[in-house]
């Protein structure tokens, strides 16, 4: 492959990608309707200079990824670039066809997927796949992309950085395959490298390493970056420059400081402030669940997930159990619903003991525990209207039907701040916000003590998370409700906890009044994860990991 | 809902054509111009304006042989549908819904009959039953039910591990509610466009059977038959057995159009953007 | 490192012996102890009830049925596949026979279709929604929906009929000379091709665009690579398995669709043999001919499974 003879360094501003008055539209196939156009990016423009971090900013469906991906001329899913310009080492690349495209992926530009496990191709070794792209554009030869792959894996502090790329990328964890892909991303050394979401799939002091280790390289490269991320702590880490968008349009843009100390917009005032939630803690009371020395397992006492744990939660309290994957937090959920009955110990309920399996409990107990999902979508069924998913409970529970019940529905509606004209509406026409608060009026809906809360708000927008945050904690002073909140989110916990359990690998290692919890001297896993969790403030990566006492599980 | 300029042309066309074949095999008696077991005319005579299509091997009118022989294969691979999907739906369903050993052991059980090809079961089998309608039917609504229990148990499965269908038994609701309001409400779909599938396949396999002799017995033929009785004209130049072939290719074609589009309807559903 | 691999294999083969022997027990089952007499039904209604007798006789129908399901099973181990009731004659040298008939005629319909509709397959991938990709869609709608015999008889209705160009019997014999008898199988060998070529096309065309999704053909593009290369480089490496699996099943298929072929073209192989003796309700015939079809359908499928066993990278490189 030849080397490209010319490549002009920068524009005539001096900027290495300007993207100007960007539009970028898709057809969507609605069910039942005719296929439309909508627009997903509208108006954008940007400028990077050579060597800056440019952080791209927004919750979902603000279009960063789109952004991010036109700068390779590349539009996934079907979308299409409509307008604009995007200006490349001073030529606008949108004119160069689809030729033009291929000399400047994986040359000049290059990408770092979210979930690096997908984006490696399991059928080759992963040097194959890191040194490839250097070799189809003619950087380097197949020894000199091989030892400088074996630099980067040092730089991105990679175990056995000499013999990690004979490696296939299932045998190694996801911490480390998302910086061997950085390390692909780097190795043809190209101008700018498109990072998308590296780090939102990983647990969170896996999280911190990896972004260490990509600043870190950024920083020694020289390359420039489009930093996205809808998690505005962690970008405040690595960018000089922050651009906050929403809807596909921008809301502002400026210095790093300046956009989390002083935004100029209300919207990104909300998201800068978005886990300040005032919540005074209880102290605690009666318990109204006791779980008493509690172990289970899965697969006949072959995997013990849960071992001898034990936690109270008062009434009308909230009750955060924190872990990250595996910790066997959402295992203890399924352990006091009854869906895995436990091996040993106790589950004892508004003063009763509860029957381990789920078939053999009442239906009042049924009724007094309630339960909320993670992921609302699939927690509701399709084929059912809001006021029959609402509904059912009341009926099933108290026996009301007709006008009776219906005018309960409506007034958990109003209750949950959606209102009665969502009463025939279909799980499909609703928000991911308003698909949980209908789970949440289902749960209220047959009036129970304490409501399971498993990750409730993991897969929504910061915002929204937010909003049904503060609906919980209302929700909880007018119905004295207590709520088990399973997290893996701390600044969650933070702010509406009551009282907290930290699991590590299926045992509570510390559990008290939060209060109490968060203030030092601490165990070494609960130092590591509460110095994991990203804060509001710049220079906080670095001197968290100068503070760390313990390898986190990710390596 | 359900508009009929939404229906692509395609699906339109296929959903005609069936209808139309449904109402002839329906009215049959009443259209046909003549008996279907009388000798009207020579052995294959070309098509006259007595005889449009011609007469067969035996000199029977080939439009009236036709039109019976649409009678005959509906009605039998409805019937055979029918029995294939009330057993392999319900069986399927509580499979996946009761789960444990009754599963495992249903399921292994209809590995161990779908190991032998449908075709050479049936043949194993109707070499010791009596040739008669009702037991090829029963043959053929059994064979083919262990399809309709596999699709239906994966279909189940994958609703049944949901939170919501999680959340109705958390709730303390009974297998028949979670059968019934749960799961086969988002089950239909895919099962109704397998019900096409099925029928179709049920056409040709009794076609099969009827071409090997193992099928509907004469005088009675249906189209396989047809096919059978008038082979040996093709050697002479006379295409009398191309007809009923052709016509169980035709309901074939429209009922695949059919159920192509409401399969593609159930992936739209889940959302999406389609191919794009 | 290999042998947590060889032990899948060993297992999927095992299960496979497992399941030829419940086979086995399923098609005695199925021809033995179905209700009524079964010399009765053999010989019909009017038969003499000393016929009836004889019959149940010469068919060991007064031993217990488990003791005649050994004897034939242990027929079938030791090469005794037991004599024909319709003349008597041991059945093996003639089932033999066939089977390398069918086996031939298998081979060479395998031989076209698989080639073929891989190529084609890949074609329909590198042409999404393009010209040769919608024929590809309008022609197996077609030959899904026709039955196996209105191709056979469209063959010999045109080509051997109006053009002569074949005969329409494809009779072939001991010591046949070999061009002879490619001459003979042209159009039954045809046939086979058309009935299983739009299936297998389809498959391989749904397994690759299913491997063109994933994120790492994304990754491909965005390193900059060439269509080529990436179907070549990524795609392909990773749709092996399912290819074969598609080839495997559709040879499975082309097994069953051997007996309707077989008949059509008067072609002296195992499913004319078989249909022919369910006519006759020769009831010995039927069960060694049925456990032969259903021990290559049985087989095949191992195969696929073993093949996707193989190329896993996941279990060829464990952690």
């Amino acid at each position: 492959m030849p080397r490209q003879a010319k490549r002009p360094q920068g524009s005539e501003s001096g900027a290495l990608l300007d993207i100007r008055n960007l539009r970028i539209e898709a057809t969507v196939y609605p069910p039942g309707e005719d296929p439309r156009d909508i627009v997903i990016v509208d108006d954008v423009s940007l400028t990077l200079t050579k060597g800056k971090v440019l952080g791209l900013i927004g919750e979902s469906g603000a279009g960063k990824s789109t952004i991010g991906l036109s700068s390779m001329g590349y539009g996934r899913g079907g979308v299409r670039i409509t307008g604009g310009q995007v200006i490349l080492n001073g030529r606008d690349i949108l004119k160069g066809g689809q030729k033009g495209f291929r000399q400047l992926r994986g040359r000049e530009v290059c990408y770092v997927a979210q979930s690096a496990a997908a984006a490696f191709n399991p059928a080759h070794r992963l040097m194959r796949q890191v040194i490839e792209a250097s070799l189809k554009h003619g950087v380097f030869s197949r020894a000199e992309a091989e030892k400088r792959a074996i630099a980067l894996f040092k730089e991105l502090s990679l175990p056995d950085p000499e013999h990690i790329g004979d490696r296939y990328p299932h045998q190694v964890s996801g911490g480390q395959l998302q910086r061997v892909m950085t390390a692909m991303a780097l190795c043809s050394k190209p101008d700018l490298i498109v990072f998308d979401e590296p780090t939102t799939a990983l647990d969170v002091t896996t999280q911190i390493d990896v972004l260490a280790a990509i600043k870190k390289a950024i920083r020694d490269t020289g390359v420039a970056a489009l930093y996205i991320t809808h998690d505005l702590a962690v970008v405040a880490q690595v960018a000089d420059d922050i651009m906050v968008l929403r809807h596909g349009k921008k809301v502002e843009k400026g210095d790093t400081r300046q956009i989390i100390k002083e935004p100029r917009e209300q919207y990104t005032g909300a998201l800068v402030s978005v886990h300040e939630i005032p919540h005074e803690e209880h102290k605690p009371a009666e318990p109204i669940l006791s779980v008493k020395n509690v172990t289970a397992a899965y697969g006949g006492g072959q995997v013990k997930v849960l071992k001898n744990v034990s936690v109270d939660l008062s009434a009308g309290q909230t009750l955060a159990v924190v872990g990250e994957s595996g910790s066997g937090k959402s295992t203890l959920a399924r352990a006091i619903t009854g869906l895995l009955p436990p091996m040993e110990g106790s589950i004892v309920f508004d003063g009763r003991p509860l029957p381990p399996r789920l078939g053999d409990r009442k239906k009042n107990d049924l009724r007094e525990l309630q339960m909320i999902y993670q992921m609302a979508d699939v927690a509701m069924n399709p084929r059912q209207t809001v006021g029959t998913i609402i509904g059912r409970p009341i009926q099933f529970y108290f026996g009301l039907k007709g006008r009776k019940r219906d005018e309960m529905v409506r007034e958990l509606l109003d209750k949950i701040e959606m209102g009665s004209g969502f009463f025939d509406r279909y799980p499909a026409e609703l928000s991911g916000g308003q698909k949980q608060r209908v789970c949440i009026a289902r749960a209220l809906a047959a009036k129970p003590k304490l409501i399971i809360c498993d990750e409730v708000t993991s897969a929504l927008d910061p915002l929204v998370a937010n909003g049904i945050l503060k609906l919980l904690l209302n929700l909880q002073q007018e119905e004295n409700v207590a709520y088990l909140f399973i997290t893996h989110d701390l600044a969650t916990v933070k702010s509406i906890a009551d009282s907290i359990a930290v699991m590590y690998r299926g045992s509570v290692v510390r559990y008290g009044p939060r209060s109490e919890v968060l203030t030092p001297p601490f165990d070494a896993y609960t130092d590591l994860l509460l110095s994991s969790v990203p804060e509001m403030e710049i220079g906080w990566l670095e001197k968290a990991i100068s503070g760390r006492r313990m390898e986190s599980a990710g390596n | 809902m359900l508009d009929i300029r939404r229906i692509p042309p395609t699906a339109l066309l296929g959903i005609i054509i069936t209808a139309l074949y449904i109402l002839v095999a329906i009215f049959t008696p009443w259209i046909a111009p003549y008996s279907d077991t009388a000798v009207v005319g020579d052995v294959w005579a070309p098509g006259s304006a007595a005889h449009w299509l011609g007469t067969d091997n035996l000199g029977r009118d080939l439009l009236t042989r036709l039109l019976y022989g649409a009678r005959i294969t509906l009605f039998i691979a409805a019937l055979a549908t029918a029995l294939s999907f009330t057993l392999g739906a319900s069986l399927g369903f509580t499979a996946a819904v009761v789960g444990g050993w009754f599963d495992e052991l249903l399921s292994r059980f209809i590995d161990l009959i779908m190991s032998i090809p449908t075709l050479i079961f049936a043949l194993v089998v109707l070499s010791v039953l009596p040739a008669d309608t009702l037991i090829l039917i029963l043959v053929m609504g059994i064979l083919d039910s262990t399809r309709v229990f596999r699709i239906s148990r994966a279909v189940a499965v994958d609703i049944n591990v949901m939170d919501f269908v999680e959340a109705a038994k958390l709730r303390g609701e009974g297998k028949l509610w979670i059968i019934f309001r749960e799961i086969l409400p988002n089950a239909l779909s895919p099962l109704v466009a397998e019900l096409g599938l099925r029928f179709i396949f049920a056409i040709l396999f009794l076609s099969a059977l009827s071409f090997l002799g193992l099928g509907v017995q004469p005088p009675a033929s249906d189209w396989g038959g047809m096919v059978k009785e008038n082979k040996d004209g093709i050697v002479f130049g006379v295409p009398a057995a191309l007809l009923p072939a052709a016509a169980i290719s035709i309901l074939a074609i429209s009922v695949n159009l059919v159920a192509d589009w409401i399969l593609n309807r159930t992936t739209d559903l889940k959302g999406g953007r389609g191919n794009a | 490192m290999k042998s947590p691999l060889l032990k899948l294999v060993a297992q999927r083969v095992g299960l496979s012996v497992i399941l030829l022997f419940a086979v086995s027990l399923l098609i005695f089952v199925g021809t033995q102890i179905l209700p009524g007499d079964v010399a009765q039904s053999i010989l019909g209604q009017s038969a003499t009830p000393e016929a009836v007798a004889n019959l149940r006789e010469s068919l060991g129908l007064n031993q217990p049925a488990y003791l005649r399901y050994l004897e034939w099973l242990g027929g079938l181990l030791t090469g005794h596949l037991g004599n024909a009731l319709s003349n008597g004659l041991p059945i093996g040298p003639e089932l033999w026979q066939r089977l390398k008939n069918t086996l031939f005629l298998a081979f060479w319909a395998a031989a076209i279709s698989v080639p073929l509709s891989t190529v084609l397959g890949l074609i329909a991938v590198r042409h999404k929604n393009g010209f040769i990709d919608k024929m590809i869609s309008a022609t197996t709608l077609l030959t899904i929906s026709l039955p196996d015999f209105f191709i056979g008889y469209l063959l010999i209705y045109f080509v051997a009929v109006k053009l002569g160009w074949f005969t329409s019997v494809s009779t072939v014999f001991d010591g046949m000379p070999f061009l002879q008898r490619m001459n003979a199988i042209v159009l039954p060998a045809t046939a086979l091709t058309l009935v299983v070529l739009a299936q297998m096309m389809r498959m391989t065309r749904a397994a690759i665009l299913n491997v063109m999704q994933s994120a790492y053909v994304e990754t491909a593009q965005l390193k900059g690579l060439s269509q080529f290369e990436i179907i070549w480089h990524h795609a392909f490496p990773n749709s092996i398995a399912p290819i074969i699996n598609v080839i495997m099943l559709n040879l499975a298929y082309l097994v069953v669709g051997v007996v309707v072929i077989e008949v059509i073209f008067v072609y002296p192989g195992m499913g004319q043999y078989l249909v022919d003796h369910v006519a006759k309700r020769d009831v010995p015939v039927v069960q060694d001919c049925g456990l032969i079809f259903a021990a290559v359908y049985i087989g095949l499928n191992m195969l696929a499974d073993i093949f996707a066993i193989l190329s896993n990278p996941r279990l060829r490189h464990p952690k």
